[in-house]
């Protein structure tokens, strides 16, 4: 396939995000990047199982969590991961148009979800005296739900990145796989956003 | 366009050639001469360590010294000589087996070799800069996080950066092996080296992630504050013990599964004969790739995790040394019959059978846990565990340099020198270790700066550390035969051994950068063998003659992995200062900044022109 056909194509395929190898490579690729996080997380999750008793006998789970806030950001975040799948279902009609306007709703849902979580550490730090250094349940906590916000931040980042550089252009074969994977990282947050609602939140609050 | 450039240049041009290459080929060769350094650092620091212990009492090192030299010999051994040398193999040989004309991420590629290179760097500046890593190459804490000074923060920054570079190699050859063969090249037609990779890039998938976590939550408690292993605020040391092994089991298979591949091979061609039990090689390696999640805790036999969970562990340890006996096994097969060739590649195949056995061997009589209260570090282990690597892993990539090295840089090594090289180095390593057993057995701990007089240690430490020396000797012939060869042997042709099964040998050494002319058509197990049987001269292309696209290169995983160097110091210096903070974002934002940059500006390749590979063919490539 030249240059030309990826930059412009003549037909869009059903499928633009597998249409060249490149994007076969991609979307293969980051299937298996997202293996990898899985053990990551599994990782801190297990880190936090194991200090999650470890609070020095203040500030433990049943004391600290809200659901209330927690349940909202828990909406917030499932909610995006829908519009981020009407962004791929136009991507696949090839209507530029609205996968921008559904990736943007996306984007608004995920600034809304850090901010609720920016204000929840702020509250944990100032209300509670809860932080990372206070005990090893402190540090585990931040740690588990604060990688997870990072990866909100750096997904949210990526895709107004995408969505900045393709306006004027619009869709090709060139970069379809590009928000394809975005939006794959974008579920996979929010998948582990679910893990992160049960193990720490629910069963915080329950055990 | 780019051959015709790459023709004349000065050395400027060479090196910016090679910061910004994303050819495979190229990139086997950073690996290489990059492993190659490090493994001679390994080696420097493993005689330092032979010096001390050669006679009771001994003083030629202090002892915190000594802690660094062991500390540092295993770090870097594992890490940065033996990974990256097994990366240059897998690099310089998987595309041309599977018929690819590049890896799948040429651009990843690239981005995994700097990051591995500016870890390693990192944690060698720790030696001018107050003192290297300390607490073993397992890095346990509490003695970790409590260790004073900066050296443990190396350790934690260094192989966070060169391990991020692992992962993404890791993936790209797992995208490359399952998107990229040939038409034809089925699973089952693969050479058993390519297989062996794919299982090991799995194992470095689901393995590493453990590492990047455990060595997080190390680098939170050393630089900010948290208390993941500190007791005293509700921390369990024993976390990083469980990731540091969920990681380090599978890492030891990670080691030695390529070089099994690469033993298949070798053996396979030195015989003239198919591999014997094809599938059941396949089998075997899946499995050990499998099993190796199983048994971490194995290392963890005295740390009281209780009867049943050892008893569990044990087994599933000592189970895996029935799919390793299936291959040694299907290796005696292959040989049996065969037209054997003792060429320096057979060689170094051969010795590696009974050497490996044997700490397979010892392996099992770890995996009793009850017995292991016993061994556990002591020189035993010491024992059992160079059993393996030097004499599968390192064998193994003396074996693999010597067979690959013709289609790496068009010459044969000189076969001569090769095998003078080899028995001193063969028999320095049973001197140096097998007597470790013993020593171990009479109670000598491992990481021990002295040991006393009168405790009937003297001898078999003399005799180890005399073996270190013949050790020595062999690795220096075999670079005096690299400059040798590189000096006085002949150019070789496409297939120098004559006997050549697979893909590699079906293209001139070295080959041209696109590798393939035209795609090859595979009609079966050891493909060009079976050109070959049906008399023809060579492979036969699945495609016409047509353009071929190729990536372009790109500077930019050079800036990021930089960016990873800069910020690590930040990280290290910013608990003295905040002003370090500065390095810190200047780092991550170099890093960052690249990064979008590739996300942004388009690269979409280059193509070579049917003309250009005519004129190639006419010069003989295409054969
Ligand atoms: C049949 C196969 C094997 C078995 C049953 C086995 C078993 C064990 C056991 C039980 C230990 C822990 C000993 C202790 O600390 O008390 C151990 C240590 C070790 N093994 Fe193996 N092993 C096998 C193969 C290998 C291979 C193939 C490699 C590497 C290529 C390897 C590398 C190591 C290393 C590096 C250590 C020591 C780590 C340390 O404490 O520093 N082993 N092995
Ligand atoms: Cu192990």
């Amino acid at each position: 396939m030249s240059s030309e056909d990826v930059l412009n194509p003549k037909r869009m395929p059903h499928d633009p995000e597998k249409a060249t190898l490149e994007g076969r490579n991609k979307f293969l690729g980051f299937w298996f990047f997202l293996g990898g996080e899985t053990v990551l997380f599994a990782s801190l999750f297990g880190t936090y199982l194991a200090l999650n008793g470890s609070t020095q006998g203040e500030n433990t789970p049943e004391h600290l969590f809200g659901l209330e806030l927690v349940f909202i950001m828990t909406m917030l975040l499932l909610t995006s991961s829908l519009t981020s799948v009407y962004a791929m279902y136009h991507m696949k009609n090839h209507d530029f148009k609205k996968m921008q306007m559904w990736l943007g709703i996306t984007v608004v849902l995920g600034l809304g979800f850090l901010g609720m979580e920016i204000y929840e550490f702020y509250h944990y730090i100032h209300e509670y005296g809860f932080t990372f250094r206070s005990s090893a349940f402190g540090s585990a906590f931040y740690t588990l739900v604060g990688f997870h916000g990072g990866h909100v931040l750096f997904g949210l980042s990526w895709i107004v990145a995408l969505m900045l550089r393709n306006q004027k252009r619009g869709l090709n074969l060139y970069n379809a796989p590009k928000f394809y994977i975005a939006s794959l990282y974008w579920h996979f947050i929010d998948v582990v956003w679910v893990f992160i609602f049960t193990v720490v939140y629910l069963m915080g609050k329950v055990g | 366009m780019s051959t015709a450039v790459a023709q004349k240049r000065g050395l400027g041009a060479v090196i910016w050639d090679y910061l910004t290459t994303v050819d495979h080929k190229k990139i086997a060769h950073l690996y290489l001469v990059s492993g190659g350094l490090f493994f001679l650092i390994g080696g420097l620091e493993a005689m330092i360590i032979r010096i001390q212990l050669m006679k009771p009492d001994n003083d030629f090192i202090s002892a915190g010294l000594y802690n660094e030299m062991i500390t540092m010999h295993g770090t870097t051994m594992i890490f940065l000589a033996a990974m990256p040398l097994i990366f240059a193999i897998m690099n310089a040989v998987v595309p041309l087996q599977i018929g690819a004309r590049d890896v799948a991420f040429p651009f990843l590629n690239s981005l995994g070799f700097w990051l591995f290179l500016f870890g390693g760097l990192m944690l060698n500046v720790s030696w001018f800069t107050g003192g290297a890593p300390d607490a073993g190459w397992t890095n346990y804490a509490p003695l970790s996080t409590t260790s004073p000074g900066h050296g443990v923060d190396y350790y934690v920054m260094g192989l966070q950066i060169s391990g991020a570079g692992t992962l993404i190699g890791g993936i790209n050859f797992l995208v490359t092996i399952v998107n990229m063969r040939a038409p034809g090249m089925t699973y089952m037609r693969m050479p058993l080296f390519t297989w062996s990779v794919f299982v090991t890039s799995t194992l470095i998938l689901f393995a590493f992630p453990a590492l990047t976590v455990g060595l997080f939550l190390m680098m939170f408690d050393r630089m900010f504050g948290s208390a993941f292993f500190d007791v005293g605020l509700g921390g369990n040391a024993i976390i990083w013990e469980h990731l540091f092994w969920i990681f380090g089991h599978p890492e030891v298979y990670i080691l030695i599964l390529p070089l099994f591949g690469a033993f298949s091979d070798i053996f396979s061609t030195f015989s003239k004969k198919r591999l014997f039990g094809y599938s059941a090689m396949v089998f075997a390696t899946v499995l050990i790739g499998f099993l190796g999640f199983m048994v971490w805790a194995h290392h963890m036999f005295t740390v009281g995790m209780g009867p049943i969970a050892n008893s569990i562990f044990a087994v599933a340890t000592m189970a895996i040394a029935v799919p390793t006996g299936i291959k040694i096994f299907n290796w005696l097969f292959t040989m049996w019959g065969g037209q054997i060739r003792m060429t320096a590649a057979m060689l170094w195949s051969i010795a590696f059978i009974p050497s490996f056995t044997i700490g397979g061997m010892t392996g099992v009589m770890l995996a009793a846990a009850a017995a292991d209260f016993q061994y556990h570090d002591t020189y035993f282990v010491v024992g059992h565990f160079h059993y393996v690597i030097v004499g599968g892993v390192a064998f193994g990539l003396f074996a693999s340099l010597h067979y690959w090295w013709p289609k790496m840089f068009g010459k044969v090594l000189n076969e001569k020198l090769g095998k003078l090289a080899f028995w001193p180095f063969f028999i320095g390593f049973h001197l140096t270790f097998f007597i470790q057993h013993f020593l171990g057995l009479m109670g000598m701990p491992r990481r021990y700066w002295v040991f006393l007089e009168g405790q009937g240690l003297a001898t078999g430490n003399l005799i180890s550390t005399i073996g270190a020396f013949f050790m020595a000797i062999g690795t220096i012939i075999f670079l005096i035969n690299v400059v040798y060869t590189s000096v006085k042997e002949k150019k070789v042709s496409g297939d120098p051994w004559e006997h050549g099964r697979t893909l590699e040998w079906s293209i001139p050494s070295p080959p041209p950068h696109y590798n393939f002319v035209q795609t090859p058509l595979v009609r079966g197990l050891d493909p060009l063998w079976v050109e070959k049987m049906d008399g023809k001269e060579g492979m036969t292309p699945a495609e016409p003659l047509g353009d071929i696209h190729m990536p372009n290169a790109s500077i930019l995983p050079f800036t990021i992995s930089l960016g990873t160097f800069i910020a690590g110091f930040g990280f290290i210096y910013q608990v003295d200062d905040p002003i370090w903070l500065v390095a810190v974002f200047a780092g991550m934002g170099l890093t960052l900044g690249s990064m979008l940059t590739r996300s942004l500006k388009d690269d979409l390749g280059h193509h070579i022109h049917k003309e250009e590979l005519e004129e190639d063919i006419k010069k003989g490539v295409g054969k």
